[in-house]
């Protein structure tokens, strides 16, 4: 079960909000780079997000970009998940290949500082402030193999190959 | 049943029946990634063990987004990605050789082929009928060491435009008019495929244009079926033994068919921060604009060029507006000094930028002030997408680009003309 609390962003936050091209520069300085995680979007995040927090945005959250950073620095800055309407399919796959889960609800049901527990496993959102349950959109089955060995890099790491079998049905 | 472009390619390339909704897992004729993603790809390469690329032939890197350095950090990523390169064999390009996705189609994309990408502009390549879409480090690292990636089967979206531009509109204004229509996750997950007698007469300049912009519709990939056009095309490459012909099937099930009457296009701008907040330029008219940028990978080619310089020629910009012009490779900078359009755009008042990514993405070359707005050519206006947060950018063809240099305000190239 994740804990944290709901940080709450708008639609359409694209990766230029997350981590702009104007800070290129620092991409092989993460931790550098991490201190400017949604600068764009809202200054004061990266004082204030804490370990295990959530991000909670609205539509095609990630837009843009095919820059892996954005979902590494939330990654870096203990966030436990990614709660939005919708999301980029970029971003997605990025990061889930970071080990970082991305779940797809109605997330104006919460609001900015909620308290919030996730279930992964049993599909729910629990908003300990609103005292209200949400579901989420199961993970696809080839995301979730992924995210089950921590990402990308890992899973490739105890496999040595994709290990995924062409025709089956995903859904999207 | 019949397949669409989407599933003929990948049918081939995981030697499955591939429809719509399923996995696959594919073969991928070439790999590549640029100097702002490139060096976390290679780091994901060596943590995952790789040892050697699946093909180094088939692996490209590209120094075009912050080319030449602007600074020491970026200046030591491209000697990481050049030492990369002398240790695997991989293709490297130098600064100046011009915009990756510009190159990948003047000398390897080819119709049928996939193609991964570690930029989101990857898509470009469905212009001459390659499967081709824009992947994150990890993705595109795996790929250069195993030669193969995964997808789920993209649900395709057919858009059908018929009838011919009227003069001052482009394949640009029919891009921006589609995601204004559909918005920038009309077609998230799923392909765009174009078709219908517009498409059959455009140039691929103007393919390249429409598939580079599929990804701000959400879309996985933009494809054209190869045909007369792209055999000319790679013809004049010297690359005819890379064309084959290449179409959808004519039962292939489509989720949504979009159907665009191309003779009722009208110049049209993509307002700030979104690209899906279009209106006609006419109707932004006396919106002040300090910087007109004309490159890119959407509108870099020699095509887009001839085009500004026919509005240009004899005239000066502005004087409140400054004029910037990158050619996206150095083969176009060539020509476009030959055909003269160099010595219009520096008569003109403007300047011209090494081959190469530019102003684009907010890194260097052009920067903008707080409050400024830019019109551009290229494919994004996100907030902070020109280096500043509390600036502001438009997004259009280089006709109306050109247009805006000459009156310093956003204007319908059909005034200018």
């Amino acid at each position: 079960m994740l804990k944290g609390r709901a940080f709450k962003f708008g639609d359409d936050i694209s990766t230029d909000h997350i981590v702009p091209g104007r800070l290129a520069h620092l991409r092989s300085n993460l931790p550098e780079l991490a201190k400017h995680v949604l600068e764009d979007a809202d200054p004061t995040f990266a004082a204030r997000v804490k370990p295990k927090d959530f991000i909670v945005a609205g539509k095609n959250f990630g837009q843009g970009s095919s820059r892996e950073h954005a979902p590494l620095v939330i990654k870096m800055a203990g966030v436990s998940a990614i709660l939005a309407r919708s999301v980029a399919r970029i971003f997605f796959r990025n990061a889930i290949n970071q080990g970082l889960p991305v779940l797809i609800c109605d997330t104006s049901r919460i609001a900015d500082g909620d308290e919030l527990a996730v279930d992964l496993k049993e599909g729910l959102i629990i908003d300990k402030t609103s005292r209200q349950e949400l579901s989420f959109n199961p993970i696809p089955g080839v995301m979730l193999k992924i995210l089950d060995e921590g990402g990308l890099i890992p899973y490739i790491q105890k496999h040595g190959d994709l290990k995924f079998e062409s025709g089956a049905e995903e859904r999207q | 049943m019949g397949k669409t472009l989407a599933e003929k390619i990948l049918s081939e390339h995981s030697g499955t029946d591939a429809s719509a909704g399923k996995l696959v897992v594919s073969q991928v004729n070439l790999v590549f990634l640029q100097d702002t993603t490139g060096p976390l790809t290679v780091r994901q390469f060596e943590a995952a063990g790789f040892k050697k690329l699946a093909d180094p032939q088939k692996t490209v890197l590209f120094i075009d987004h912050a080319a030449p350095s602007p600074n020491s950090e970026m200046a030591d990523d491209h000697q990481f990605l050049r030492q990369f390169a002398q240790k695997t064999g991989a293709i490297i390009t130098e600064v100046g050789d011009g915009v990756c996705h510009q190159l990948v189609n003047e000398t390897l994309a080819r119709p049928g082929d996939v193609i991964v990408g570690a930029d989101s502009h990857t898509v470009t390549a469905g212009g001459v009928g390659s499967f081709a879409t824009g992947m994150g480090s990890t993705d595109i690292a795996v790929a250069m060491g195993l030669g193969k990636t995964w997808f789920r089967v993209p649900e395709t979206i057919r858009v059908i435009a018929n009838g011919q531009f009227s003069p001052g509109v482009y394949a640009k204004d029919l891009i921006l008019h589609l995601i204004g229509k559909i918005g920038a996750e009309g077609a998230s997950y799923r392909a765009l495929e174009f078709g219908g007698e517009t498409v059959a007469g455009m140039s691929i300049g103007g393919r390249l244009t429409v598939a580079n912009m599929a990804v701000e519709a959400g879309a996985k990939v933009g494809l054209f079926p190869s045909d007369r056009t792209t055999e000319a095309f790679l013809k004049s490459r010297g690359r005819e033994n890379d064309y084959r012909a290449l179409s959808p099937d004519p039962d292939a099930a489509y989720q949504e068919t979009i159907t665009i009457d191309a003779s009722r296009l009208e110049p049209t701008v993509s307002q700030p921060h979104t690209v899906d907040n279009t209106a006609l330029a006419k109707e932004l008219k006396g919106t002040q604009v300090r910087q007109v940028f004309i490159g890119t990978c959407t509108n870099g080619r020699l095509e887009d060029l001839a085009i500004a310089a026919s509005l240009l020629r004899g005239r000066k910009r502005h004087p409140h507006t400054r004029l910037i012009i990158t050619p996206a490779s150095r083969e176009i900078m060539l020509a476009a000094m030959e055909a003269g359009y160099i010595q219009i755009f520096l008569q003109a008042g403007g300047l011209i930028l090494p081959p190469g990514c530019g102003p684009c993405l907010g890194l260097h070359q052009g920067a903008l002030g707080r409050g400024e707005a830019c019109l551009s050519t290229a494919n994004r206006n996100f907030k902070g997408r020109m280096g500043n947060p509390e600036a502001f950018v438009y997004l259009a063809s280089p006709a109306t680009a050109a247009a805006t240099a000459i009156r310093g305000e956003i204007t319908d190239p059909r005034e200018v003309m």
